[in-house]
């Protein structure tokens, strides 16, 4: 299903000419209006006149995520307090957060939008959305919030934590479509399990969107048999908007439309800063083209992904960017090696059994990386034999050294171990002190 | 004649073994036999009880990961070359013991030993033919 047909599916010349007006305008507003964007414009020489085609893009400059927090806190709003109506925060684990505004027209673009990614997902009025993203200065909970309601889905406004409480909620008002993360959505299982139901078959649910965190399409395939429903990669981050950067599609469940009539994607070599043509992979970047209170141009998100411009079943003629595997910052570069902790993930949910419950811990000893794995036994991998459970471990080594050349130590551990978490999964401990 | 074992995995840390019995006494399970395995990280620990689903019940309610294994109680004559003559009777019908261990109390004036055999049915069949006794699960729960 497709929300605003008029331009989900406009024919891409037409939607080119549309990102190119919505550029200029941007870069003229950033320019007259934000003194850390004309002093960086100033420095390189370059005058909003000189965006005469969308392929001058590259020569406006990236905006990175210091500079936002030296703006700290509302040094890049490119409007007056007075007309911005919501701020949000990112959750800064160090140092100061990162903050943004909406004007009005910003809080209904971004339901528009949100709109459009839940209606990909096939929700629609009369479904009933438990969301358990955070309500808050996190963007996710508000952010589906508002599509929700904008579709005239009913919403169970339940935000996060309190776990128990929600399976109680999830099986007495029978939500049909469930928003959180990826594990969340597991942690939801096993607390239900817990209670005695059987997530399957105890709950209303069809269908869920998931994002704010990376996930494996292993971790989808789990969720939706845990669930038996369909799982949709969602994706957004609060400095270009919230959630509702883009989605995948029920259809194709194949890489994520870029709503590009708003934003406009370029993928680049993160060393080098070059783009890169579509199809190969590095970092994602972003250009704003309509927001008001707190454009961004060129921002550098530092998730890996690629784009792809074929033409998809569902009917949108955006270019659908694959799921993020990593972060730039995530990447681990163990032994010379780049590691991104989804790909051991991939690895590990190709063994018959094992749930995606797993922690990495680099360390140096001797002058030579070491990544320990730790897995959680659970009961369809348990056995009383110990050659069985040590066969297990060997996998585990024999799998990883034939992704990525390393040796790596597999530990087995008992269950609820590693951490489960109602927001990001933490899941590498890097000892190393360089 | 298949006695039933509970398994549980543990890490190899301090204090997990204790946890375990400590969770079953509260809850007023009788450990009759017990075994471990260890590797360097983990450890299975091998136990018959006197109530197998109550501890499964019991086991899981705590986070442990447990399962239900079969195993053979075989009575061995407490004299010298009694439990020889069993390995032998075994080995000559090439089945394999996966692991086996004594049993702490005591029937009549036989020991008691658990073990778990690559083909358990076939174990039992060989030995009862031998004139070996194999004691039921019931009778062991409650020794
Ligand atoms: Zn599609």
């Amino acid at each position: 299903m497709i929300w605003n047909e008029h331009y989900e599916t406009m024919p891409r010349e037409e939607l080119e000419a549309l990102q190119l007006k919505r550029l200029q305008t941007t870069v003229e507003r950033v320019y007259a209006t934000v003194p850390f964007y004309r002093k960086k414009f100033d420095e390189m020489g370059l005058k909003p006149s000189h965006i005469k085609t969308l392929k001058d893009l590259k020569l406006l400059p990236f905006t990175v995520k210091t500079d936002l927090r030296d703006n700290y806190p509302f040094g890049l709003f490119s409007v007056p307090m007075e007309h911005v109506v919501r701020v949000h925060a990112s959750s800064g684990t160090t140092g100061k957060p990162i903050v943004v505004g909406y004007t009005r027209r910003d809080i209904d673009t971004w339901a528009e939008l949100m709109a459009r990614t839940l209606t990909a997902a096939g929700i629609h009025k009369g479904d009933i959305v438990h969301n358990a993203y955070g309500y808050g200065l996190f963007t996710g909970g508000l952010g589906a919030h508002y599509g929700a309601e904008k579709i005239g889905a009913s919403v169970i406004p339940i935000s996060g934590g309190n776990t128990k409480r929600q399976i109680m909620i999830m099986k007495d008002f029978g939500p049909t479509a469930l928003t959180c993360t990826p594990s969340y959505a597991l942690h939801l299982a096993d607390v239900a399990r817990e209670m005695g139901l059987d997530p399957a078959k105890d709950f209303r649910l069809r269908v869920g969107c998931f994002g704010a965190e990376p996930w494996s399409e292993n971790m989808r395939q789990q969720i939706e048999k845990t669930f038996n429903i369909d799982a949709i990669d969602i994706f957004g981050l609060s400095e270009v908007i919230g959630p509702g950067v883009s989605t995948e599609c029920l259809e194709a469940k194949n890489g994520l439309h870029v709503f590009e009539d708003h934003f406009i994607p370029e993928i680049i070599d993160p060393k080098t800063g070059e783009p890169l043509p579509y199809g190969e992979q590095g970092e994602l970047v972003f250009t704003s083209i309509t927001k008001e209170a707190f454009p961004v141009i060129r921002y550098r998100t530092r998730d890996i992904s690629s784009l792809n411009c074929e033409i998809c079943k569902c009917g949108r003629t955006f270019v659908r960017m694959a799921r993020v595997t990593g972060r730039t910052d995530d990447m681990l570069i163990i032994r010379g090696v780049n590691v991104f902790p989804s790909q051991i993930e991939s690895a590990l949910m190709q063994i018959e059994g094992l749930e995606p419950h797993y922690m990495l811990i680099v360390d140096r000893k001797d002058n030579l990386d070491t990544l320990e794995v730790q897995v959680e036994v659970n009961e369809k991998v348990f056995s009383d034999e110990v050659k069985k459970l040590e066969q297990l471990e060997k996998r585990v080594v024999r799998d990883i050294k034939e992704l990525f050349g390393i040796t790596c130590k597999c530990t087995l551990v008992e269950p609820k171990t590693i951490q489960r978490s109602e927001g990001k999964a933490q899941r590498v401990i890097d000892k190393r002190k360089i | 004649m298949k006695v039933q074992q509970v398994s549980v995995f543990l890490e190899n840390k301090s204090g997990r073994l204790a946890e375990v019995t400590r969770v079953l006494a509260r809850a007023g399970i009788n450990i009759r036999a017990l075994c471990i395995a260890d590797t360097s990280d983990f450890g299975i620990l091998r136990l018959i009880v006197n109530d197998v689903d109550k501890a499964m019940t019991v086991l899981k309610d705590n986070d442990f990961t447990a399962s239900k294994t079969d195993v053979v109680a075989v009575e061995v004559p407490d004299t010298p070359g009694g439990l020889s003559r069993i390995l032998d009777i075994l080995e000559h019908h090439a089945i394999n013991v996966e692991y086996m261990y004594a049993f702490v109390e005591r029937s009549s004036d036989n020991a008691i030993i658990m073990f778990r055999f690559d083909d358990n049915d076939k174990a039992i069949a060989t030995l009862s033919a031998a004139g070996i006794t194999i004691l039921k699960g019931e009778k062991v729960y409650s020794i």
